[in-house]
């Protein structure tokens, strides 16, 4: 594998970072299995992308995106709690309907950002050649968010969170609306996946309707990767995890598709990711067999 | 002061399948009184803990709690005025969650939660204090996680948390009929120590007869939705287990065959 396509996958996993850190809130904290992130992701993409074209700041745009990924969330916390539709076919629909609304939005499958200014475009041109850019970036912006998510978790808000995923019963007999903590959480989750997807767009230069498929399986392989390496020690290490484990998941699969004893083409990816995360899913239940 | 004023449930009405679960239950506790609740399977026990929780919205009637009427308010919009401990030790508290993060849960029952550290030095350090009356040596565990403890344990700790922010009544559901005798003992004589110590106003439903003369200041016996005895002062200082096994068989018109589970 060359330097540069070591970086490539450094910076892909910290861009798949935030979808970690999503899925990590939907799945482990609400307890809500959240397909919305399929739609969300590409959503944000796309929302960054046309704004970026149409000249407004690529700061505003990726916070536009992030506007709309959480609206996304709502929605589909929205068909769950108020429709009483099962969560996860809730976030389905939800998910379906994404995939119309991201091409509404770009008015086709495709946008380019070539030569657009992005978030990244100041710091281009420093001195730091161009894949050590980018990596370094989305990893600053992921240290925040993640610090950021670790804050309110322990916060007495995020504690009547993470009490509405574990026992929502309880939760409510401590005077939590655990219905209104679902509406939030998704909101959060989808947004930061769909912060995602604006970094996604800015440092590949485009946005396309397709790039969300199979999102959730790799969120959720990084999360069980950094579960598996790092263990449940507290929420700071579960989030360090979610991060770790999404450039480990990118990295392993460049290694897979460019070590050529192997015969894998890049088509190949899909099953591979899907060997990947059923290989992360099934080793800690071996090894917590063994010991047992 | 807590007062049910004519409180009728009826469930699943208009359907082959209606019920009614409590059929005209007035109740008036007045503040500081612990009040001892019996009845067999199917009396109303559970209905009237629902119906003051919040769990169960009144098909007629009115709730008051304290000095504010709650009848149509959701569990989690009165929780400010009601601490509950449950049956199920694990259904009080979050397994997930440490010790010490399951009372700065509780500590904050029915209140705004914002944006603090859950956990400054200062609430760590009161919630230690006060899992140290409980000679336990969780003090010593104060962040391991809920789901470590045993079932006495977290009933243990579900009576602190129960007790960490101020309320008008304390629901106790059965709350050691999970436990063996020994664990069980210890977390009666604490809930008669806490609810004496802070004068707290409660509801205890219980399944023992012994425990429901023994502890309380009134007893209430259900029977098919509504009160059938009603007992406080000199006249239940004299009733033994035995008569109210003859109360409960003459109510019933029948010979009771879980005597023994009666007597407990």
């Amino acid at each position: 594998m060359s330097q540069i396509a070591f970086w490539g996958a450094v910076e892909l996993g910290l861009v798949y970072a935030f979808v970690a850190l999503g899925v990590f809130l939907a799945f482990r904290v609400l307890d809500f299995p959240d397909l919305t992130v399929d739609g969300s992701f590409p959503l944000g993409a796309a929302v960054t992308a046309v704004l970026i074209i149409a000249g407004v700041n690529p700061w505003l745009a990726s916070g536009v995106a992030m506007v709309a990924g959480a609206a996304a969330g709502i929605v589909t916390a929205i068909l769950n709690v108020r429709f009483r539709i099962l969560n996860l076919l809730a976030s389905i629909l939800t998910m379906i309907a994404l995939f119309s609304v991201n091409l509404r939005v770009m008015g086709k499958p495709n946008v380019a950002l070539i030569n657009a200014d992005t978030m990244l475009s100041p710091f281009y041109g420093l001195g730091l050649r161009d894949f050590y850019v980018r990596p370094l970036f989305v990893a600053f912006l992921v240290a925040v968010a993640a610090v950021a998510v670790w804050r309110f978790l322990e916060s007495d808000a995020g504690l009547a969170m993470r009490a509405t995923g574990a026992n929502a019963r309880m939760a409510r007999a401590q005077g939590v609306d655990t219905s209104r903590q679902i509406y939030l959480g998704m909101a959060m989750s989808n947004a930061l996946v769909a912060l995602g997807g604006a970094l996604f767009a800015q440092t590949n230069g485009f946005a396309d309707v397709t790039s969300g498929v199979g999102t959730i399986v790799v969120g959720l392989a990084a999360v069980i990767i950094g579960e598996t390496l790092l263990g449940s020690r507290g929420i700071l290490i579960a989030l360090a995890g979610c991060v770790l484990g999404s450039i480990l998941y990118r990295i392993a699969i460049q290694l897979a598709l460019s070590t050529d004893m192997l015969g894998l083409q890049a088509s190949d990816l899909n099953l591979v990711t899907a060997a990947l995360v059923t290989l992360a899913l099934v080793l800690p239940r071996l090894r917590r067999g063994g010991a047992a | 002061m807590i007062k049910l004023d004519n409180i009728q449930v009826v469930f699943g009405k208009g359907t082959p399948l209606e019920k009614r679960a409590l059929n005209s239950v007035s109740l008036i506790i007045e503040e500081g009184t612990f009040v001892t609740v019996i009845g067999s399977n199917g009396a109303g026990k559970s209905t009237v803990l629902g119906v003051l929780a919040g769990d169960v919205i009144p098909t007629a009637g009115q709730v008051t709690v304290g000095n504010t009427e709650v009848t149509r308010k959701g569990t989690a919009a009165r929780a400010g005025l009601v601490a509950r401990v449950f049956q199920d030790p694990l259904a009080g508290s979050c397994g997930a969650l440490s010790i010490e993060e399951n009372l700065a849960l509780a500590a904050k029952r029915g209140e705004n939660r914002g944006l603090t550290p859950a956990l400054g030095t200062k609430r760590r350090e009161h919630f230690r204090e006060r899992i140290a009356e409980l000679n336990l040596g969780l003090e010593n565990r104060m962040k391991d996680r809920m789901d470590l403890l045993s079932g006495g344990q977290r009933q243990a700790v579900s009576l602190v948390m129960a007790t960490l922010a101020g309320s008008e009544v304390l629901l106790l559901d059965e709350h050691t009929a999970a436990l063996d005798p020994g664990m069980a003992e210890f977390i009666m004589n604490l809930t008669q120590k806490i609810v004496s110590e802070r004068k707290l106003t409660a509801l205890m439903v219980t399944h023992s007869m012994r425990q429901a003369l023994d502890f309380g200041d009134r007893t209430i016996m259900l029977h098919a939705g509504e009160v059938v005895l009603d007992v406080s002062g000199d006249s239940r200082k004299t009733l033994q287990v035995e008569d109210l096994i003859a109360m409960f068989r003459r109510i019933r018109g029948q010979t009771l065959d879980d005597d023994a589970l009666l007597i407990g």
